[in-house]
């Protein structure tokens, strides 16, 4: 039986360079030895997009694109179609767990200067992936046609209406109609289940063969390739299978624990994940009071709402849109801001740690304040709305704080290249540490 | 043991804010408190007879099966294709209702909206406090309106249970909750600064009780709320019986996983 597998592996590499494959990347690729907890992400991200292509075939399979069938039918793969339930519920509850794990995958980035060369692509392909990803859910979120699905779709589609001139022509086109309809459902699934995780998955492989090609980085920020012993291996590389195979497996592990409780225990999330009002069928003569993206995209969104900015008789509409584009564009130049001598935030000086708290904790709340309505006073929200005794102060209003944070949020990359210069850096240390 | 707690808290940190957002707004009351009680067989038969008699004239359950319901609720088919499933049609059939949605909006203004995901999209709390708010208001098509949803189409359908409930003036609600009242006769406050009645529908009060008591009546609405809520979500129990298997199971993987990862790495340094 053995010797029957082995010479079919043999047949098969004669033609098709398997093992060589294999060893490129799996057997002999030399990871760093100190890779701590921030560098389960990346597996992990793999995991669910493995996840979300999975359920989203089966789905498919009882799944009816259309605005008269779309709801019905997926209330049918909730109750008719045998753990159709499951299915949807790993589908949705992936579809945040994705954005959970590749916003701290992109934050480990941030930590240790994973982005700085010889690993620009690395980050560029990363960038395209996130891109792809929030194209990717923004589409998939239409399809069950809930309120929020139609308005949703709306608003944002709406954005591209901002545009001075064509703006008007390019929102009739994607929408293929005068309004968000059964042609868009129609649209925007083909583009949610072919096209889009077609390219997802093509720039996938690309940021693993251009992360193959340079080595991983890690906490220390070094490269372990400079330091090799006698046989060519580098000294604080280890083989990643099977160290980083079996490790990558605790980290799987505990990751499913916590999917699996949200998935079984509260797949609605307290309508983070699943929108209350998205129970209700798509009606388009009825809005919502409050209508609030999922909770991946509120720091964008949080932006776009907040800008009153006027210049050149263009509308804040569109000044909101060129900031939100502008807030993820800023990301792709990254690996060019920063021009520090070494990359790991563990060497670098005061000026880049204050950025980096600054920068995530403006992050959040920016996320928090796009989950909840434009106007007023988010103290009220939080400690229960009391019309006899609200907050008045205008420092503190949604739309003061929001634009500040937005502020804090350029600040860290336009600044970037300033902090990170002039900043005093501690010395980079020769071998990796175990802490 | 510091990496498994950074890692939860990372894991859970984005989600920390939704402590805060259970509660939902009951129109111009306060929700009262309300729990679905999946397991309660009987309260869910209760609410499924409720239901059907007062619901269904108007309002479908369009995605749920009487097949479903009966197996469920332990529910015998016949007695469900007796006494639930009035149309008479297939017990596999869909609970919908025989009205079309054109005629239903002639006469109401509005289609009646189907309830089969009502208790996901408002939430327990909402129904259960919307059901026990309507009000006598002449003014109104069907002589009833409602403090949760102001001006609904809807009429007062267990009017014959709960007897009308009449408007009268509240008492002031202080900043910190608790109920206005005069310093000296220690009597409730219910008149403003100007001599106006400060909250003049305030209190609910039944004059002619219909053919339950008041405490009966909260019972009834309970019941059929919890049917809703089961509705909404069929699979809930099941759900919550499959999550224990499947992270008993995910905790085995751990162990395993710890094991194994240990064993390797004995030889890193």
């Amino acid at each position: 039986m053995t010797s029957w597998l082995i010479g079919l592996r043999d047949w098969v590499d004669a033609r098709l360079p398997i093992m060589r494959a294999w060893n490129t990347h799996m057997g002999q690729y030399y990871a760093p030895k100190n890779f701590n907890f921030w560098y389960f992400f990346g597996v992990l991200s793999l995991l669910v997009l493995v996840n979300q292509l999975l359920t989203g075939i089966w789905l498919t399979m009882s799944y009816t694109p259309t605005a008269e069938g779309a709801f019905a039918s997926v209330e049918y793969i909730m109750r008719d179609v045998d753990y159709g339930w499951i299915i949807r519920y790993m589908h949705s509850t992936g579809a945040s767990a994705f954005f959970t794990v590749v916003y701290l995958h992109m934050f480990r980035g941030l930590l240790y200067g994973s982005y700085k060369k010889p690993r620009e692509l690395v980050w560029l392909f990363g960038m395209l992936i996130y891109l792809c990803l929030m194209a990717e859910g923004f589409m998939g979120y239409v399809l069950p046609w809930g309120q929020m699905s139609y308005w949703g779709a709306q608003v944002i589609v709406s954005l591209f209406g901002a545009i001075p001139v064509i703006g008007g022509d390019i929102v009739q086109w994607v929408r293929g109609d005068f309004l968000i309809s059964g042609i868009t459902l129609n649209r925007f699934f083909a583009l949610h289940v072919v096209a889009i995780p077609l390219i997802l998955v093509m720039l996938v492989v690309m940021h693993l063969l251009a992360l193959h090609e340079v080595g991983s980085n890690n906490p220390d920020g070094i490269e372990i390739k400079k330091k090799k012993g006698s046989d060519g291996k580098p000294l604080d590389g280890i083989p990643f299978h099977p160290y980083y195979t079996v490790h990558d497996l605790v980290g799987i592990a505990v990751f499913l624990f916590v999917f699996c409780f949200i998935l079984f225990f509260m797949p609605e999330m307290g309508g983070y994940f699943l929108e209350h009002a998205n129970f209700e069928e798509a009606n388009n003569l009825k809005t919502p009071a409050h209508i609030a993206p999922v909770w991946y995209y509120t720091p964008f969104y949080a932006m776009l709402r907040a800008t009153t900015l006027e210049w050149f008789g263009l509308s804040s509409k569109f000044w909101g849109f060129v900031v939100m584009a502008a807030a993820i564009a800023i990301m792709f130049v990254l690996p060019w801001l920063d021009r520090s001598k070494v990359k790991s935030w563990r060497y670098k000086g005061m000026g880049t740690q204050v950025a980096i708290y600054s920068f995530a904790i403006s992050f959040l709340i920016l996320g928090y304040l796009g989950s909840i309505p434009a106007g007023g006073h988010f103290l009220d929200h939080i400690f229960h709305y009391n019309p006899e005794n609200q907050w008045t102060n205008e420092y503190l209003s949604n739309q003061y704080v929001t634009q500040k944070l937005t502020v804090v949020y350029f600040l860290f990359f336009i600044l970037m290249p300033i902090y990170t210069t002039v900043e005093k850096t501690k010395p980079e240390p020769d071998r990796v540490t175990m802490k | 043991m510091n990496k498994i707690f950074c890692g939860l808290v990372l894991l859970l940190l984005p989600f920390v804010v939704i402590a805060n957002e259970a509660e939902k707004e009951c129109g111009s009351v306060d929700c009262d408190k309300f729990e679905p009680e999946l397991h309660d067989t009987e309260s869910l038969q209760r609410g499924a007879k409720t239901f059907v008699n007062y619901c269904m004239g108007c309002h479908s359950l369009a995605y749920m099966r009487y097949e479903r319901l009966s197996d469920d609720l332990d529910i015998p088919h016949e007695i469900t294709q007796q006494n639930l499933n009035f149309a008479g049609g297939n017990i596999g059939g869909l609970m919908t209702v025989a009205a079309p949605a054109k005629m239903q909006k002639k006469w109401f203004g509005a289609t009646p909206p189907d309830l089969t995901l009502v208790a996901r999209a408002r939430g327990p709390e909402w129904l259960y406090t919307y059901l026990r708010n309507f009000y006598k208001d002449e003014k109104r098509p069907y002589g009833v309106n409602n403090r949760v949803f102001k001006d609904v189409g809807m009429p007062h359908v267990m009017l014959e249970l709960q007897g009308m409930p009449e408007c009268k003036p509240g008492p002031i609600v202080t900043e910190n909750g608790g109920i206005k009242r005069d310093p000296l006769t220690r009597e409730e406050v219910i008149y403003d600064e100007h001599g106006k009645l400060a909250n003049p529908c305030g209190r609910l009060k039944v004059e002619k009780p219909g053919k339950i008591n008041g405490e009966q009546f909260d019972k009834t609405v309970a019941d059929l709320v919890n049917f809703l809520a089961y509705v909404g979500e069929p699979v809930a129990l099941k759900r919550q019986r499959m999550g224990v298997y499947a992270l008993f199971f995910v905790s085995l993987f751990f162990v395993v996983a710890w094991l194994l990862n240990r064993e390797y790495w004995k030889d890193v340094h």
